[in-house]
């Protein structure tokens, strides 16, 4: 058997492939943030809630409604996107005059709600969630297997991350979207409808979130913790990638998820805090981030 | 101080010395270890403006230091106090000097980001008990008098509580604390005034994770053990909840704030289970939404529209 550094290299490959799938979680859900940062201006603290909505809601739609897997990942995003929705116009719309930090804390107020409602509904204990009968089985890739259901993750994330980009670099809709983050007022001079656009950017951005709930749903326990200590990491990879670009968080958050699942081979101690780490050697060599701007 | 917030003051430690006749002291204790961890942050969000979503950590370190030096090391109680506040401070200053060098959003993200850090070290550290606690900490004596009755102990934690709230006051009215505030207010104005601004704010924050590392500290005393709790992100946010509840940038605002929030958990733990965290966020948002002045706050203001004066 063939060894790197002592360890074996199917062992390797194992943990590239699950740094690559965290990876594809911190991607998406970075992505999901940006996207709001630069239209609200607000960092959305209930990013993890509405993510592990989007997975319990997975859950709750085969367990007590019948319906399969891939009806709710079309199907969980929208619900979560409603609800982002309804909390941008009930609640957020009317914070944006003041200082950006009452959004944060509107955010955090918020994910405890959503998070103890379910722990309330449901209890800690995850939840089981089989993968769907397409994707379970493993391809076998000669030096090592590859679990189809984690290539899925990948596949899929990249191609929400690509087609975002797409949509907000070469649309005639992105366009306006980058109009409106860069001057609102002068967009709104011009006849379009911001408050709306800002409408419509929160649910996208949190209906990614509740997009990589439904794939993490088969991958990971659903439970009602799952967000929120996820949600802590991805504020460090977006503080370390900055929130300038859009393929620089889906870059960043890949590179720190490989990052994370080679810490577990050579140094499992490390593996919950190395992102953390790395944000703090960033902040001393690159305060703005990789791809941040300094103001 | 000036001459109405000193007579609110002394009349409010008159009552502390009392508290004890009518209240249960262990409950009172607690309150005033929150009051004093909110106290300290409010120093940082009311006075300089800056938003640590990373306090628990402090909290826990002290904590968890004071618990070791108590029980292990077996030093005199003091100085077990002092060894977790040091700690803390430190610690402040280590994750202060790294938090600087963003602002606003980052700052909190950051803060939050390390604070997590330092929870996964207690988590996995051999000398914290990881999930279980450091359990069975030794309270010891003070010039004579046995810490192990509950009515001694109380009148340590007065004490510590009266002085440091007084420390807090003195820094908040001092040239340096009018420094605070005008970074706070403008700080691109604070910078071109020649301000370092930068030692300014680590100075803050240094101040703010020592006391509130005193409060953890204390705490560990008051219960005789230290748990991971104090360190998770949720005390972090529940700091954030009781300066904003009583009212950030006001003298007393994170002493009502701790006194509201302490008791609401503390009656409501065994009636709702754990919609207590729904309820902590049902607060949260309200506050943000139509209670952004806190209860002192808004009742200062209140005050000033009836009586049509400024009343401190």
């Amino acid at each position: 058997m063939t060894e790197i550094f002592g360890v074996p290299i199917q062992a390797l490959f194992g943990q590239l492939m699950l740094g690559l799938v965290n990876g594809s979680f911190y991607a998406v859900l970075s992505l999901g943030l940006a996207v709001i940062f630069g239209m609200l201006n607000i960092i959305n603290f209930s990013h993890g809630a509405l993510y592990m909505t989007g997975a319990m809601l997975t859950w709750i739609g085969l367990e007590y409604l019948g319906i399969g897997y891939w009806w709710m990942l079309v199907l969980a995003p929208i619900c979560v996107g409603i609800i982002g929705i309804a909390i941008e116009r009930l609640m957020l719309q009317w914070l944006y005059k003041l200082d950006h930090l009452y959004g944060l804390l509107l955010t955090f107020g918020l994910a405890l709600m959503i998070e103890g409602l379910f722990r309330d509904l449901y209890g800690v204990a995850g939840q089981p969630y089989s993968i769907p009968e397409e994707l379970s089985g493993a391809f076998n890739l000669g030096f090592m297997f590859l679990p189809k259901y984690r290539a899925w993750i990948i596949v899929a994330s990249l191609s929400v991350c690509l087609a975002t980009w797409y949509v907000i670099e070469k649309t005639r809709l992105g366009a306006y979207l980058r109009a409106a983050t860069e001057n609102p007022k002068l967009t709104q001079a011009f006849g379009i409808n911001v408050p709306l656009m800002v409408m419509l950017t929160y649910g996208f951005g949190v209906g990614l979130a509740g997009f990589a709930g439904v794939l993490a749903a088969p991958a990971t326990q659903i439970g009602p913790l799952m967000g929120s200590n996820l949600i802590i990491v991805v504020f460090a990879v977006v503080v370390i990638g900055g929130m300038g670009s859009i393929l620089g968080s889906v870059v960043t958050g890949l590179g720190l998820g490989i990052i994370e699942g080679m810490t577990k081979v050579f140094w499992p101690e490390a593996s919950a805090t190395v992102v953390f780490m790395i944000m703090a050697v960033v902040l001393m060599i690159r305060p703005a981030g990789l791809f941040g701007r300094e103001k | 101080m000036n001459r109405r917030v000193t007579v609110a003051y002394l009349f409010g430690l008159g009552l502390l010395l009392l508290a004890p006749m009518f209240i249960y002291p262990i409950l009172v204790m607690k309150v005033l270890c929150f009051a004093l961890f909110a106290c300290a942050f409010n120093l940082l969000l009311g006075y300089t403006g800056l938003l640590s979503f990373g306090h628990a950590a402090f909290l826990g370190t002290a904590g968890y230091v004071t618990g070791h030096a108590l029980k292990v090391w077996e030093l005199p109680t003091l100085l077990g106090l002092l060894v977790g506040t040091g700690a803390a401070a430190l610690l402040g200053w280590v994750i202060g000097s790294l938090a600087i060098r963003r602002q606003g959003i980052y700052f909190a993200m950051v803060t939050l980001a390390l604070a997590q850090m330092v929870f996964f070290f207690f988590l996995q550290a051999p000398f914290t008990g990881g999930e279980d606690g450091l359990q069975g900490v030794p309270r010891g004596t003070l010039f004579g008098l046995d810490l192990a009755d509950d009515i001694n102990l109380y009148y340590l934690v007065v004490a510590i509580f009266a002085g440091s709230f007084w420390l807090i006051q003195r820094a908040i009215h001092s040239p340096f604390g009018q420094i605070l505030k005008a970074i706070r207010e403008n700080e691109p104005r604070a910078i071109s005034l020649g301000y370092d601004v930068a030692k300014y704010k680590l100075l803050a924050f240094v101040l703010s994770a020592g006391l509130a590392g005193l409060a953890g500290a204390t705490k560990t005393l008051v219960f005789k053990f230290a748990t991971l709790t104090d360190a998770h992100w949720h005390t972090s946010g529940e700091v954030v909840l009781m300066t904003l509840l009583g009212g950030m940038g006001t003298v007393f605002g994170p002493l009502v704030g701790a006194t509201v929030i302490v008791t609401l958990q503390n009656e409501l733990a065994d009636k709702v289970g754990s919609l207590v965290t729904v309820i902590m966020g049902a607060i949260f948002v309200i506050c943000v939404l139509a209670f952004r002045r806190g209860i002192v706050g808004e009742s200062l203001a209140l005050y000033k529209r009836v009586i049509g004066q400024k009343p401190l």
